[in-house]
């Protein structure tokens, strides 16, 4: 069995794609407003890193092209099951009611038109996180259909992830044992971090892995762990090479003013090997095998990794995702045995 | 206060143990003024009225303490109080009798973080003070203490008086670096602060870094945290980023000659940053031609880091690794005295370093960097 955490299938637009899996008054809106072309600004559908040259379709967006998706990663990459990530705006827009209109028409369309048509595809629910009583009730209007796994959000939105007004969100995942996958991009409210603007989409994308560190720290230091034992947490395309600094950091400044969260009573280090867990592209690690077994044997466990492809984006060339130089022992519990405890709904359909 | 974690109490046992002969050359002291009114005497008469009436307008919610609160009073070791009264870092013969002469500080390099000089929106008021606060270092500290070594603070979002500032200071021979903030309005590698650069590199000063100030971005990406433990670990993003800035900018490209020191960063997750621009870069370089080579050879080549706060794995070998990993001739002790993260240099390294190494670290790679006249 491999399973592959994370891979993206296009989606048109909100006119092509999205307009059956609309109420009339979404289709309405759409339609006479135009609202259409919310490609996310994290992702734009031309950049090399949203898909790799030999992967872009003929036409349509990355990723849009069922039999090259399913070509790629199944034939290709040997995946037995693979979870699908669909990153369009509906999780930036302003709007907390379109969000919703969105996200529930994203889901229907992956379970129509995807999900049915492959039984190894499974998918993240798409939450529309403006609003987290509408991301409960999307939760709870699909969670009834096992062949979503996990709830999706930014791992860059308008206020961190452990804060209490999310925590109905993280109940009812945790009800359904669905982890909270947090993917790299952005709803563009703040800065990518304290500094400012960058001018780049290189330094942005930089940047993503000090997101999902923001945000470990906000749902570990909140206290979100200790209230909802069950939960676990997926960082996706995160990157995995910050982790162990980050761990060391997270746990002497506990240390130093832990006073000021008395609920968090084990180091976080801990809290992240119980609770999280990171897909490994991109794999962004020291070019030298020594500098790969350092790291990995840093990171102090081999339950945290989650094989990925990030199909259709450009993180790897030739036709291996898996990097070189890990440790066959590694490569089984990360193919299997992790996402299995990570997505306990994949089995519960297969 | 003979309970406070693992260091000796100097005031009774000022003497240096064996392990501390070795001279150190700390880049991280934070003086402090004892009251608001000690810098009047450095300011015009408008300016001190200014201060008095309308004080500082940061983008922060409070008039008079941080944004978090910290976990000891002014961030400071509670050890740290003078007995006379004064203020933590205010007074200079408890600061000899408790950092410079017990660590064998040869050098320190003050960084000054009264009256936030890099984020006053009033961009007069921080041309005033900034003059004042170079004016104060070496008036009160580097005059009386020949150990001490002033830096030109300048706040980079005033570019034009900045320029005058650097211009204005490096004449004297008397600063040792050019210091701006991390978080300013925009990221520091943008041209707006070019200028800055090239008059650092034409004084022949290095561009010093240190974490903090209110630049009126959340902290995260995602947004305002709710506790110090998050803001706190939010300095070394803060620098993280200021890096990737500055090397994809192509900073280091146009400015070869500028040493560039992160101050207070700590260092753990530079090569994490270093393997993660590389990386990406290779994707991404018909956006960004200027950056000729893979950013790790600028970062290699350009930057410092100092060591507080330290990092400390549970297995000191990895320490060791991260070390290797941004090359021994990189790191520049400090202590961040008198704050309460401070890194005492008899226990701050756990991991083994052989006497040469703990030479470089604590003392011949800042003079690598600086000039010490």
């Amino acid at each position: 069995m491999r399973i592959d955490c994370d891979i993206h299938p296009g989606l048109e637009g909100t006119r092509t794609t999205l307009l059956p899996y609309l109420d009339d008054h979404w289709k309405e809106q759409v339609v006479s407003r135009a609202i259409d072309g919310l490609d996310l600004t994290s992702y734009p559908p031309n950049l090399p890193l949203s898909c790799r040259s030999d992967w872009r379709p003929k036409t349509g967006k990355p990723g849009s092209d069922f039999d090259m998706l399913s070509a790629q990663v199944f034939d290709g990459f040997g995946a037995s099951h693979a979870i699908c990530n669909v990153l369009y705006g509906a999780q930036a827009v302003y709007d907390p009611y379109m969000a919703a209109a969105f996200c529930r028409a994203i889901n229907d369309w992956i379970a129509a038109e995807w999900l049915a048509r492959d039984p190894r595809l499974r998918a993240s629910i798409v939450l529309p996180m403006q609003a987290p009583d509408l991301a409960v009730e999307e939760i709870e209007r699909r969670a009834g259909d096992l062949r979503f796994v996990s709830a999706l959000v930014l791992a860059q939105g308008e206020t961190l992830l452990g804060r209490r007004h999310f925590w109905p969100v993280y109940a009812a995942a945790e009800r359904h044992k669905l982890p909270l996958a947090i993917h790299s991009g952005s709803q563009y409210r703040m800065a990518p971090s304290s500094i400012g603007w960058p001018s780049y989409r290189l330094e942005y994308y930089i940047a993503e892995a000090q997101a999902h560190q923001a945000q470990l720290l906000s749902l570990i230091l909140e206290g979100v762990f200790g209230k909802y034992p069950a939960l676990k947490v997926v960082l996706m395309e995160s990157g995995i090479s910050w982790l162990p600094a980050f761990m060391w950091r997270a746990n002497k400044t506990w240390k130093g003013v832990r006073v000021e969260v008395p609920w968090v009573e084990r180091p976080p280090a801990d809290i992240m090997r119980d609770h999280v867990r990171l897909t490994i592209q991109p794999f962004d690690t020291p070019p030298d095998q020594a500098g790969i077994d350092q790291l990995i044997d840093q990171i102090g466990s081999d339950r945290m990794l989650l094989f990925s492809s990030d199909y259709p984006h450009w993180q790897f060339d030739g036709c291996d995702p898996i990097p070189p130089g890990l440790p066959s022992s590694l490569i089984e519990r990360m193919c299997s045995t992790n996402p299995l405890e990570t997505f306990p709904r994949v089995q519960a359909n297969s | 206060m003979a309970d406070v974690l693992d260091r000796p109490d100097v005031r009774s046992s000022p003497v240096a143990d064996a392990k501390t002969r070795l001279k150190i050359i700390d880049c991280d002291i934070h003086p402090s003024l004892n009251s608001r009114a000690e810098i009047g005497a450095f300011l015009s008469k408008r300016w001190q009225d200014h201060l008095k009436t309308y004080g500082d307008h940061l983008r922060v919610p409070f008039t008079s303490t941080t944004p978090y609160p910290r976990s000891s009073p002014l961030i400071c070791r509670r050890d740290a109080w003078p007995p006379n009264g004064r203020l933590p870092g205010s007074d200079l013969p408890f600061m000899r009798l408790q950092h410079l002469d017990p660590l064998n500080v040869e050098f320190g390099i003050l960084q000054v973080l009264d009256l936030f000089i890099f984020s006053q929106q009033n961009l007069e008021f921080g041309a005033a003070i900034q003059r004042a606060i170079n004016e104060w270092q070496l008036e009160c500290w580097c005059k009386p203490e020949p150990r001490l070594r002033a830096s030109i603070l300048v706040g980079q979002d005033n570019t034009e008086a900045a320029v005058a500032e650097i211009e204005r200071c490096a004449v004297t021979g008397k600063y040792i670096q050019v210091n701006v903030s991390p978080r300013a309005n925009e990221p520091l590698g943008r041209r707006r602060y070019w200028p800055i650069y090239e008059a650092a590199q034409a004084a022949g000063l290095p561009l010093g870094i240190h974490v903090g100030g209110y630049g009126g971005h959340a902290p995260t990406g995602g947004g305002w945290p709710s506790y110090y433990n998050e803001e706190h670990h939010t300095n070394a993003h803060s620098v993280a980023a200021a890096l990737t800035s500055l090397v994809i900018e192509g900073v280091p490209e146009r400015f070869p000659k500028l040493k560039f020191v992160f101050i207070e960063g700590g260092f753990g997750w530079v090569p994490a940053i270093t393997w993660r621009m590389d990386k990406h870069w290779q994707h991404f370089r018909d956006e960004v031609p200027h950056v000729k080579r893979p950013p790790s050879q600028y970062v290699r080549e350009h930057f410092w880091f100092t060591t507080q706060p330290i990092e400390e794995p549970d297995n000191a070998h990895h320490l060791r690794a991260v070390i290797e990993w941004i090359g021994i001739d990189r790191l520049l002790f400090s202590s961040d005295y008198p704050h309460w993260d401070y890194d005492d240099a008899r226990f701050a390294f756990k991991t083994p370093l052989t006497d040469a190494e703990r030479l470089k670290i604590f003392n011949t790679n800042a003079r690598a960097v600086y000039t010490f006249n």
